[in-house]
């Protein structure tokens, strides 16, 4: 096995290479709206548009995953011959050590991780916006606790918090899952969209709107909100790559998705204890979660990038 | 200065009351309690489950409990752990000097090679050698820390088998070897999680520090200086980074949650017996005083993690020094 | 005057070669400078004024570049034919910088002194403890109170004007032929703004330093400058004496500038100012550079470039106006006034 044994670095440098193709775009001036400029800049970045397709690519094989996939996630092969079989024709990246396709549960494992990636983020930014804005806009008081509060949430690390939830409520179902996993993402966010509101809510045309006698919710609704999105659409990429690994990572502690369902963590779990044996089982998921977040990753980069020239 | 630090400790304060209050109140909104798995089954006679009960003062109204609880914090009594068969204090004791060296290592180690390669890269922006350490700093940071660990452990302990699995001493031999042999042995056992945790804080502050250089080297001192006759090694290595390394001192504050966060999976996977595993053990065994115990500790790393942060960079920034 | 001068620009082009196109900062300039004499260069924002301060010690970084034809020459030698090391030898040595903004131009991490001592360092080879003794008696030159204990200061605990002092401390250090002062008081206040010229011409008449003062201001120009170079859209228009340019400007463009200029004594029923912006760097105006901002043009403007024609002894003006003077009689709202972008 030892002539093997730089394999996994190899294509990891491949989904490294991908990155070689990001080049930080310097953007003429232009007359176009800001979003269009943005839209434009971002569309000059080679990296990121491939990195884009292969999110999409991603997200489109996790919805025809019964199609595609070789096997169901969960069918067992050949519980005598078939288990541990490392790479093969008809296995393409080998089976596990309950004889199921690697291939096939790695497939169907991707619709688990990326719809939770998707939708804790969705209800991180939710109530990180919501939280950020109100502290924010009502400052005083209010404002210091509320910041109080973040600060200490801030202070335990996430994946700490979360191993304790989903500890002390025993088995989780998905949506409870996803739930924990959103609710203990929106600390950051609700930071920068705070910093942002008080920014913003001295500028003049939030003033002005106030002095015309809008009142306090619709200046946030109609002013302020539309300002922030840029800042909580880059944080909202780069937490989907945060949050695919914390419910990879959760799941490889057996305490995020539960088996026999297929998670990329919960199948590196599998391959965990026979690493040394059939390292097939454990490599693939890891590197196709390396691949799904790099790309999350560079389209957040480049988002940044576009939404925010300096 | 001395009030700026003042009002950072008892903000930090604030926040660890905070944190032990959550943790109060989750382990109570938890079903059951922490002798429900322990005791409660047939088999123990209803009298001594109430004994239990009392002896911790779990049936006394919640406001008293909670007043209990901080009490016994703040005389940094954690009760009794159920897991470890000793009182919490002990084995966090134990426990908490193996994470703290594990993560001194890997501090030290990431923030000298990420500034390094960071200012290598700024140094040469845009050139493939930027642009590859930028690749390899981004699949860093892209990876699992729990995958990259059992990726070093079949690379490094099983395939090319120089260094050991698991463990942080020799299970065999250690105990009959001599003091440098035991020492050897240690920092052996140790290479393998260090480098883990260091690959990955490494492409963080890589990553970082190149920004920072990037900044910096727009402004107009960093003109001065070159109107000044300076070489570009004069330039950035005392202009630029000296001013370049300030935001880094922030990172450091911030990289305590990462590097504890990372350290869990670590210690698991090379069963380095520290925090991270005496955590996951107990949360897994529901030992509830040692879990509220270990998130408490965590909680107060972090919070002296940013608290020396803050020192530091007062330290290094004239215009706070005096402030 | 001796047969060589100071210093000697000629047909200096530096060019910004940007995603957007070729912006040609600096297009052909030349002049001289004497020894001991203080020439002003004079323009708006944009004109390629400081690119050229910046270009004589080849501080422009990429994606700016001096192209090949210029030449600048500093006592006869061609500084754009010398290595890294030896241009790093000239910089803050023979010829030293002023910056405009003396809130940024200073490092925030290190003492004033160590900033100053760094200067005698770098090309005297200074020990650390000489280095300091001279930064101290550079800032005891330039009018620092306590300059012992200032020395040790940071350059947050300064006031604007003092850290100009500080800059020209930095920049007094190795004795230099030439101090080239981009803007030096542009962002004081006005009575310091009198405090530092006043020192910068005192610190001139003792040490015998020439200066090239660059500024969009006319009136420090005339308070300090014996000859005047003016520049528009990367071309010298108007070379003079300083008397001269004050008394009978060639220039449309020279002349829009004195009349846009506040003078004590004068009472104005509106200010002046030149209509239109100096047009981007990418797209300079074909013909006269200036056309479409001159009261006097006409159609040979807009097709011929104009070259500098001598008008007397030492000064030039780059106007057709030269060859048909009688034009200036009829002046007309000039033809395309381009608007301030935003």
């Amino acid at each position: 096995m030892r002539p093997v044994a730089v394999a996994w670095v190899v294509p990891v440098l491949v989904i490294a290479a991908l990155s070689l193709l990001a080049r930080p775009s310097s953007a003429p001036p232009d007359a176009a709206g800001p979003w269009r400029m943005a839209f434009r800049r971002f569309g000059r970045n080679r990296g990121a548009r491939v990195a884009l397709a292969v999110i999409v690519a991603l997200y489109v094989i996790a919805a025809l995953a019964p199609i595609l996939a070789p096997y169901p996630p969960n069918a067992t092969i050949d519980m005598i011959r078939m288990t541990g079989r490392p790479p093969s024709m008809t296995n393409l990246l080998g089976t596990d050590l309950t004889s199921r396709d690697v291939l096939s549960r790695i497939i169907h494992g991707a619709r688990i991780s990326l719809s939770i990636g998707l939708l804790a983020v969705l209800l991180s930014m939710t109530v990180g916006t919501l939280y950020g804005a109100v502290a924010g806009f009502v400052g005083g008081v209010t404002d210091t606790v509320m910041m109080r509060i973040i600060d200490a949430l801030l202070s335990v690390p996430r994946i700490l918090m979360l191993i304790a939830v989903t500890a002390l409520w025993d088995r989780l179902s998905l949506p409870a899952l996803v739930m924990l996993i959103g609710l203990t993402g929106w600390f950051g966010v609700s930071r920068i969209v705070r910093g942002q509101v008080m920014a913003l809510s001295t500028r003049e045309f939030v003033i002005a709107a106030r002095s015309l006698g809008a009142g306090g919710g619709r200046v946030l609704a109609r002013h302020i909100l539309p300002n922030i999105l840029s800042p909580v659409i880059v944080a909202a990429t780069l937490g989907v790559s945060n949050v695919i690994i914390l419910e990879t990572g959760l799941s490889y502690l057996g305490l995020g998705v539960q088996p026999p369902q297929a998670s990329w963590g919960s199948i590196i779990l599998d391959g965990a204890e026979g690493v040394s044996a059939a390292w097939w089982i454990s490599l693939f998921p890891g590197l196709a979660i390396v691949m799904t977040v790099m790309a999350f990753n560079i389209v957040g980069d480049a988002l940044r990038d576009a939404l925010d020239p300096r | 200065m001395r009030a700026y630090l003042a009002r950072r400790l008892a903000q930090g304060l604030v926040v660890i009351a905070i944190v032990a209050t959550a943790t109060f109140a989750l382990v109570r909104l938890a079903p059951g309690d922490p002798f429900a798995g322990t005791l409660d089954g047939p088999s123990v006679p209803q009298e001594i489950r109430d004994a239990w009960r009392a002896r911790y003062a779990f049936d006394r109204p919640l406001p008293e409990q909670y007043r209990r609880y901080l009490t016994n914090i703040v005389r940094g009594d954690f009760g009794y752990s159920t897991s470890q068969r000793r009182p919490v204090r002990d084995a966090i004791a134990v426990a908490l000097p193996r994470t703290l060296l594990l993560m001194a290592v890997a501090l030290a180690a990431s923030f000298a090679a990420g500034i390094a390669l960071g200012v290598f890269q700024a140094r040469r922006r845009n050139s493939f050698a930027d642009r590859a350490a930028g690749a390899a700093t981004l699949t860093f940071y892209s990876m699992p820390d729990f995958w990259l660990a059992l990726m070093m452990m079949l690379t490094f302990a099983y395939w090319i088998p120089i260094f050991p699995v698991t463990g942080m001493t020799d299970p065999v031999m250690y105990d009959y070897w001599p003091m440098w042999r035991q020492w050897l042995d240690r920092l052996h056992h140790l290479v393998l999680p260090a480098t883990t945790l260091t690959l990955l804080s490494t492409a963080v502050i890589a990553r970082y520090q190149r920004a920072s250089m990037l900044d910096i080297v727009h402004d107009d001192f960093v003109r001065t200086a070159r109107a000044k006759g300076l070489d570009e090694d004069g330039v950035i290595h005392r202009h630029a980074l000296r001013n370049a390394l300030l935001p880094i001192i922030t990172l450091f504050g911030l990289s305590f949650p990462a590097l504890l966060g990372g350290a869990v999976f670590v210690e698991r996977i090379f069963s380095w017996p520290g925090m991270g595993l005496l955590t996951v053990g107990a949360i897994l065994q529901r030992d509830y005083h040692l879990v509220t115990a270990s998130v408490i500790v965590g909680s107060v790393m972090v919070v002296a993690g940013s608290l020396v942060a803050d020192l530091l960079y007062a330290i290094a920034d004239p215009r706070l020094r005096r402030a | 005057m001796t047969s060589i001068p100071l210093l000697s620009i000629a047909n200096l082009r530096t060019y910004f070669h940007t995603s957007a196109g070729i912006a040609r900062a600096v297009d052909g300039v030349s002049f001289d400078i004497a020894r001991g004499e203080t020439l002003g260069l004079v323009g708006e924002s944009g004109c390629g004024k400081s690119v050229t301060g910046f270009s004589i010690l080849r501080l422009i970084r990429p994606p700016g570049r001096i192209e090949a034809g210029s030449a600048i020459a500093l006592d006869g030698e061609d500084l754009l034919a010398l290595d890294d090391e030896h241009i790093r030898a000239i910089r803050g040595n023979r010829v030293s910088l002023i910056f405009q903004e003396p809130m940024t131009a200073l490092n925030p991490v290190f003492t004033v002194g160590d900033q100053v001592a760094e200067v005698a360092r770098i090309h005297a080879g200074a020990s650390r403890k000489d280095a300091w003794t001279r930064a101290v008696e550079m800032l005891t030159l330039v009018g620092i109170p306590d300059p012992a204990e200032r020395a040790h200061e940071y350059p947050h605990q300064l006031s604007g004007g003092m850290r100009q002092r500080v800059l020209i401390a930095m920049a007094l250090v190795m004795n230099p032929a030439l101090i080239i002062a981009d803007e030096p008081t542009t962002a004081l206040d006005v009575t310091i703004q009198a405090q530092i010229l006043e020192l910068l011409a005192d610190l001139q008449q003792r040490l015998g330093t020439s200066i090239l003062l660059i500024t969009h201001d006319l009136g420090v120009i005339a308070e300090m400058a014996s000859r005047v170079v003016v520049m528009y859209a990367g071309e010298v228009v108007e070379e003079a004496a300083v008397r001269t340019l004050f008394a009978s400007a060639h220039h449309p463009y020279a002349e829009g500038l004195l009349a846009a200029m506040p003078r004590v004594g004068r009472v104005r029923e509106r200010l002046t100012v030149i209509p239109g912006t100096v047009p981007p760097p990418t797209a300079w105006p074909p013909g006269c550079r200036f056309h479409d901002r001159c009261p006097y043009a006409w159609e040979r403007c807009l097709r011929e470039h104009p070259p500098l024609y001598d008008i007397a002894p030492g000064h030039t003006s780059r106007c057709h106006l030269a060859d048909e003077p009688e034009r200036r009689a009829h002046p007309h709202p000039p033809l395309v006034v381009r608007d301030a972008p935003g």
